[in-house]
């Protein structure tokens, strides 16, 4: 393609990712690094049903005079992503002076807003994108297996727990996992133990979260994984078949290989999704044992007093740690492209 | 059939509409939008306002209030010319200065108020509350008959009694307590903690001091009432403990004054659940005086950013709305402890009044005690857990609490 040509063809696009996608990160940016000003505080005497009392506002004549000569705030640097509710230098530092063995520095770490995220957010990626690749694919060869008149009720019972909203699905698994639900009392059978609870317990929490994971992405990697087997070339397959090529290793040697750079797409977006995870958090009501980088930003967001510069932070923390998992598939992708070209 | 009832049901209903509309002496001349909380006496405010005449009055009634209340009146013009808030939320407006001062419209319009009604800071009215409320003790007498004694009045009973239930095999987790990791656990700690005489801060500064003896004995009590909850109460707000309630699975608890009139009302409410269903003034802790609970008021504020025609018709649409003559309706006067001229308690009230009259601490209305509010909302968890020590999850909520200070510039 012409250069000219090329730069007709992309301007819009262009335009539309300048839009929606450059300019929202510089401002997210600025705001993580700019913070309201101090408050000046008087005391004044408040008056309501319960009688008067002396208490403490701001004084709102002296701050606005502040905040007009400068209403961007102040200017704070990275002071935010190393404070305590970020990356919490100092807290670290002092950790890893006063513990004397790992498991105390890691301990203290997961004492941490933003370590403790991290560790659950990590636990899920790496738990949840694998497993939902795997099943994806055991859906896709066993529905490609089944006979055409069934094929379209198959397909659409598969789906569905893609369509139910995030939300409701997690709602729903946490009601079954109630002490007093249907699965909770199962578990509470199964292992003998009347008084175990799924949601008094963080491994149990967090290996319900990671369930619902794959349960509710599974059928991505499963639509994409059918729609790529129907493009399998059919002469590979039966020139495999002569060979005498049992049926895993016609998986293993002409199917997956046909399949890789679909896996690449889904475990890239899988990567992405899984990273920024969420809902199941506020579904489950799980924070007391999980949280990650997105439900910190909606708890920043979401308080009586809301903290938009320490969102911000987590915000630009969160891009960081998708670019930084997304990399290894980047450069493989941009690997293969130089390849071809 | 179906689409007769319909027809009659919208002729009715714009019947009684335009009966509202004529109605009742209000009239206004401008833009009406109200954001507020969603619960049935909120909701009767909301519809009392729609019922003037005159301007487009909207509501928008919903528990996600504070997320977009603020946002929808910075603006200029604002979006909401009103927010229905309560002591806590009042102040996240009042630091970022989007509602106004009602003197002048007080004295132009404000004939019905109480005195108490007008809540004043520095001088200046700046919201017209319209209800109390307060966290207060629901039990079941039948449950307490059984074993013998009379309602507690200090968690300590609680505890005992709580035992005793568990030990006669009444109830396995007789104590039910709103202790959702959160804004609700550390609403419980704010009641148990002022229960001890403990205080937030330093006087006249945003310098913390819940990292205190009063902190330590507030966890250890709570710790101490979740042996006899449901094992699930980290994730239990006071939706999941109502149902635990109704479900004759809770004997003692904490609940809000403006839902304990509802209690019972439920569907498949078993019938000694209803039968037995009983309120008392809120509990003392420690030995001390002051009861372990918040008092809160419910009340409503005018934009800054909105024209002052819009101002007005607001003013005069929820002046409406908490006009004393909304009493005569029995359903509505048992919605909530409103404190409205010529109210008197009903039954499901007693709670809330015992709480004022036993001179329970109102939540404090200081500009960073939301963000004292988060911090120990996501810092206590790990102890409620047996995680870690009480000393180090006040440690931690101090940290927490002191990072977002500074961010604020409060600190």
């Amino acid at each position: 393609m012409k250069h000219r040509t090329f730069f007709w063809f992309f301007l819009p696009t262009g335009f539309a990712m300048f839009l929606f996608i450059a300019l929202p990160i510089v401002s997210v940016v600025t705001q993580s690094l700019f913070a309201p000003h101090e408050a000046v505080f008087v005391e004044v005497e408040n008056c309501g049903p319960f009688g008067c009392t002396t208490e403490t506002t701001i004084d709102q004549d002296a701050t606005r005079a502040v905040r007009d000569a400068n209403p961007i705030g102040r200017f704070v640097g990275l002071d935010i992503y190393l404070d305590r509710g970020h990356l919490a230098i100092n807290e670290v530092r002092e950790a890893w002076a006063t513990s004397e063995n790992w498991g105390q520095f890691r301990n203290a770490l997961g004492n941490l807003p933003f370590y403790r995220a991290m560790a659950f957010t990590l636990t899920y990626t790496f738990f949840v994108t694998p497993a939902l690749i795997l099943l994806g694919l055991l859906i896709a060869l066993a529905v490609n297996a089944v006979t055409q008149r069934l094929k379209g009720l198959v397909i659409f019972f598969s789906l569905l727990p893609f369509t139910v909203t995030p939300l409701i699905g997690s709602l729903v698994l946490f009601w079954m996992i109630d002490s007093r639900g249907i699965l909770g009392n199962v578990v509470s059978y199964l292992a003998g133990d009347p008084d175990l609870s799924i949601k008094a317990s963080t491994p149990l929490m967090w290996a319900a979260i990671i369930i619902w994971g794959i349960w509710h992405s599974a059928p991505f990697a499963f639509v994409v994984f059918y729609a790529g087997l129907q493009t399998l070339p059919k002469d590979q397959l039966e020139a495999a078949q002569i060979d005498g090529a049992s049926r895993f290793q016609q998986v293993r040697f002409v199917i997956i290989p046909h399949l890789m750079p679909l896996v690449t797409f889904v475990a890239l977006i899988m990567l992405m999704d899984n990273f920024r995870v969420f809902e199941p958090i506020v579904g489950f009501s799980a924070s007391a044992h999980a949280t990650s980088l997105s439900w910190i930003i909606f708890n920043d967001m979401g308080g009586e007093t809301r903290q938009l510069s320490a969102a911000a932070a987590t915000s630009v923390l969160t891009i960081i740690g998708v670019a930084f998992l997304l990399s290894p598939v980047l450069v493989r992708t941009w690997r293969d492209f130089k390849v071809k070209s | 059939m179906f689409l007769r009832s319909l027809a009659t049901a919208s002729a009715l209903a714009m019947i009684s509409s335009a009966a509202f509309a004529d109605g009742h002496g209000c009239a206004i001349d401008a833009r009406v939008s109200i954001v507020g909380n969603e619960f049935p006496a909120i909701q009767t405010v909301g519809a009392g306002a729609q019922s003037c005449a005159g301007g487009d009055v909207s509501t928008n009634l919903t528990a996600d209030h504070q997320e977009i209340n603020l946002a929808g009146m910075q603006g200029n013009p604002a979006e909401y010319t009103s927010a229905i808030i309560a002591n806590s939320s009042i102040v996240a407006l009042m630091n970022e200065d989007v509602i106004r001062p009602l003197d002048d419209l007080v004295a132009k319009h404000g004939q019905d108020f109480k005195k108490n009604q007008l809540i004043t800071i520095n001088g200046k009215v700046m919201a017209v509350a319209f209800m109390a409320n307060a966290q207060h003790l629901v039990y079941r007498s039948d449950v307490l008959a059984e074993i013998g004694v009379e309602p507690p009045t200090t968690y300590e009973d609680m505890l005992t009694y709580a035992q005793v239930i568990r030990d006669k095999g009444i109830m396995e987790h007789p104590v039910g307590g709103a202790y959702a990791s959160g804004w609700n656990l550390a609403q419980e700690f704010n009641n148990m903690f002022l229960g001890y005489g403990g205080a937030f801060f330093e006087a006249g500064s945003a310098n913390p001091t819940v990292n205190s003896e009063a902190g330590i004995k507030t966890l250890e009590m709570m710790k101490a009432l979740s042996e006899y909850m449901n094992p699930d109460f980290l994730t239990h707000d006071s939706n999941a403990t109502n149902a635990e309630f109704r479900a004759g699975n809770v004997a003692l608890m904490n609940m809000w004054g403006s839902r304990a009139a509802t209690m019972t009302d439920a569907d498949g409410v078993p019938q000694e659940v209803i039968d037995g269903f009983a309120i008392a003034g809120p509990m003392t802790v420690g030995g001390g005086t002051t009861p372990a609970s918040t008092l809160w008021w419910d009340g409503w504020t005018v934009a800054k950013n909105v024209s002052d025609a819009e101002a007005e018709a607001t003013f005069l649409a929820l002046a409406h709305a908490i006009r004393p003559a909304i009493l005569e309706d029995d359903e509505v006067a048992k919605q909530a402890v409103w404190l409205i001229d010529g109210y008197q308690p009903t039954d499901a009230a007693k709670g809330v009044f015992a709480a004022a009259q036993s001179n329970t601490i109102p939540y404090p209305m200081l500009p960073y005690m939301g963000l004292m509010h988060t911090a120990l909302g996501n810092e206590l968890s790990d102890f409620m857990q047996g995680k870690e020590t009480a000393e180090q999850a006040l440690k931690d909520v101090e940290a927490a609490y002191i990072a977002a200070a500074k961010e604020k510039g409060f600190l």
